[in-house]
């Protein structure tokens, strides 16, 4: 087998990947690009296409349109090479409930043909790195969320692929739950890992991710690294609240922007969010003889994200440049 | 061929792992099995006084054959099942992602699914004897009997596979195979095709089971086999390679 990978090793390389289920189109034509050994987080709400994504990359569905090479390897020509050097994950937890975490990890191994000394010893080794070593022998039925999560982890790395497919690794779990799962991505990175991830947390792609690529209704809006994506929502908004109606009235024209509503007798305001622009609205505020009953800084989430980057489809570029 | 060696290791750890999921959660099994020794009880006990007279002999010697035989096809239930879990679980595309023998995950239940059937079809034949069976079968007969359950139990397991891939929930995926378990009630289980009302008579000599059940009841308890038991070759085939394609198309598309 020849690995004639181009020069700055991709670990995933896409063009073009479209699929629709009937008459629904579900992926238009994405690009993908993941350089080896880093974290790509693939961020977008449900039905953005993120799962199917990863069910063609890890050669689950076939694609109808567009090629990919995964882990060096063409996908549709060569997708057994593909399956041995991925691992996958999937949002649910792909354990036999009726065996035991160690029967669990010891089937892995001997799919994998990896003889029963050397399966045992790596077994054992997951089980003891997950905290799962004193619950080896007890059936998967009988563990918590986490630890079912934590155990499939565990059957995916037992084959020691190089990139690893995590869809929505963290949903569903508890914060203690999350973090313990974040740990893990980021003990994998320190190994050489790549890991592409998928998942709904802007928080989550912010904290684990090298590059994040935005997809929303099948195609990508944006990709960059988190301050990139950030810079396209700036600062989020100030949101003023008032005592009453006039009030309102008054800091709208003040302002002369601005979102209101009437019933909460609130003003939301663009900010970049630095303390400069925030002490030049409240000296207007104050030039008005304004009463402002109650200020809030919104930080940037997703809705902010998305909501910029469907507003100002020029973004797209600046992002992407 | 290195291919075909990795297709049995890999069908082989599916089937220690569905016979461990087996023993561990029996309680599947023991109610699939349960139905059949009820039929056998209840034919038996209370309709076969009737039944036997207008027969003319034994009823349970008639019985018994087709009993064990319906005992081996009520593993098609369970077998839906469990394709269906692995499937909804998402284990299935966990094996789907990995570079094993393609269609092991299948051949495993498939295989375990058989052994299954054979030891239900065994202990039904052992009730039966004791209540009264009195197979005219030397060991030969005994041995050719289960040979024939076995391909039985082959085919049907195939098409219940491809049952389980199809439906999109457990629940539907136990109901689907409802007819192929209808079916030897309307076959020469209980009563001989002859017996019954025109139309349903026609569709009882024509359908597989009828064939099935006259091929062991011949081997157990000497009645005519006649081309039974080629008719009985000729479907066992044609289901199994149907369940078998079907099963496969479907695994390999993601199910559904």
């Amino acid at each position: 087998m020849t690995e004639n990978q181009p020069p700055a090793a991709a670990a995933v390389s896409a063009s073009g990947l479209r699929k629709s289920f009937g008459d629904k189109v579900v992926l238009d034509g994405i690009d993908l690009h993941v350089r080896a050994g880093t974290v790509f987080a693939l961020l977008g709400p449900n039905g953005a296409g993120k799962t199917t994504t990863v069910n063609i990359l890890s050669t689950l569905i076939r694609a109808d349109a567009g090629e990919a090479r995964v882990a060096g390897h063409d996908l549709s020509a060569e997708p057994d090479l593909v399956r041995a050097a991925i691992g996958v994950t999937g949002q649910f937890s792909a354990v036999d409930k009726l065996l035991t975490g160690e029967e669990n990890l010891m089937l892995m191994a001997d799919l994998l043909h990896l003889g029963r000394a050397e399966g045992r010893r790596r077994a054992a080794d997951l089980l003891g790195r997950f905290g799962l070593a004193d619950v080896a022998a007890k059936t998967a039925v009988t563990y918590s969320g986490g630890m079912q999560r934590r155990l499939d982890l565990a059957m995916t790395l037992i084959g020691r692929p190089r990139l690893i497919f995590l869809d929505e690794p963290t949903s569903g779990l508890d914060p203690r739950g999350r973090r313990d799962v974040w740990g893990m991505i980021r003990d994998l990175v320190a190994g050489g890992v790549t890991i592409f991830l998928t998942t709904q947390y802007l928080a989550e792609a912010d904290d684990l991710a090298d590059r994040i690529a935005v997809l929303d209704r099948g195609r990508l809006v944006a990709e960059g690294t988190a301050d990139e994506l950030k810079r396209l929502v700036s600062g989020g908004h100030i949101r003023l609240r008032f005592a009453d109606v006039s009030g309102l009235d008054g800091a709208s024209r003040a302002l002369g922007e601005g979102a209101r509503d009437e019933e909460a007798l609130t003003l939301q305001v663009p900010t970049d969010g630095s303390v400069a622009s925030l002490r030049a609205l409240l000296g207007r505020l104050d030039a008005a003889s304004l009463e402002v009953a109650g200020l809030a800084v919104d930080t940037p989430d997703l809705d902010d994200v998305f909501l910029a980057l469907t507003a100002h489809p020029d973004s797209v570029q600046e992002a992407r440049s | 061929m290195t291919t075909l060696s990795y297709a049995v290791t890999d069908s082989a750890t599916m089937l220690r792992r569905n016979l461990r999921r087996l023993m561990r959660y029996p309680a599947m099994a023991v109610s699939v099995l349960g139905v059949p020794v009820i039929l056998l009880l209840l034919f038996v006990y209370v309709l076969g006084g009737t039944l036997g007279a207008g027969l003319g002999h034994r009823y349970i010697d008639y019985l018994a054959p087709g009993i064990i035989v319906l005992a081996a096809t009520s593993i098609s239930v369970s077998t839906a099942v469990a394709v269906n879990v692995d499937m909804t679980e998402g284990i299935m595309n966990r094996f789907r992602t990995m570079a094993i023998a393609r269609t092991s995950v299948l051949t495993g239940h498939v295989a375990s699914a058989v052994i299954q059937a054979v030891l239900s079809a065994g202990l039904v034949a052992g009730v039966a004897v004791l209540v009264g069976f009195r197979p005219t079968a030397g060991p030969a007969g005994w041995i050719a009997a289960f040979a024939v359950i076995a391909m039985i139990a082959f085919a049907l397991t195939w098409i219940s596979v491809a049952l389980g891939l199809v439906a999109k929930t457990p629940e539907t995926a136990s109901n689907l195979p409802m007819p192929l378990q209808f079916l030897p009630f309307l076959g020469s289980t209980f009563v001989p095709p002859a017996s019954m009302a025109p139309g349903v008579r026609w569709f009882a000599e024509y359908q597989p089971f009828t064939p099935m059940i006259e091929t062991v009841r011949g081997l157990l308890t000497g009645t005519a086999i006649g081309d039974h038991a080629v008719i009985t070759a000729a479907w066992c085939a044609g289901l199994a390679l149907a369940g078998y394609l079907w099963a496969r198309r479907t695994y390999n598309r993601g199910g559904r």
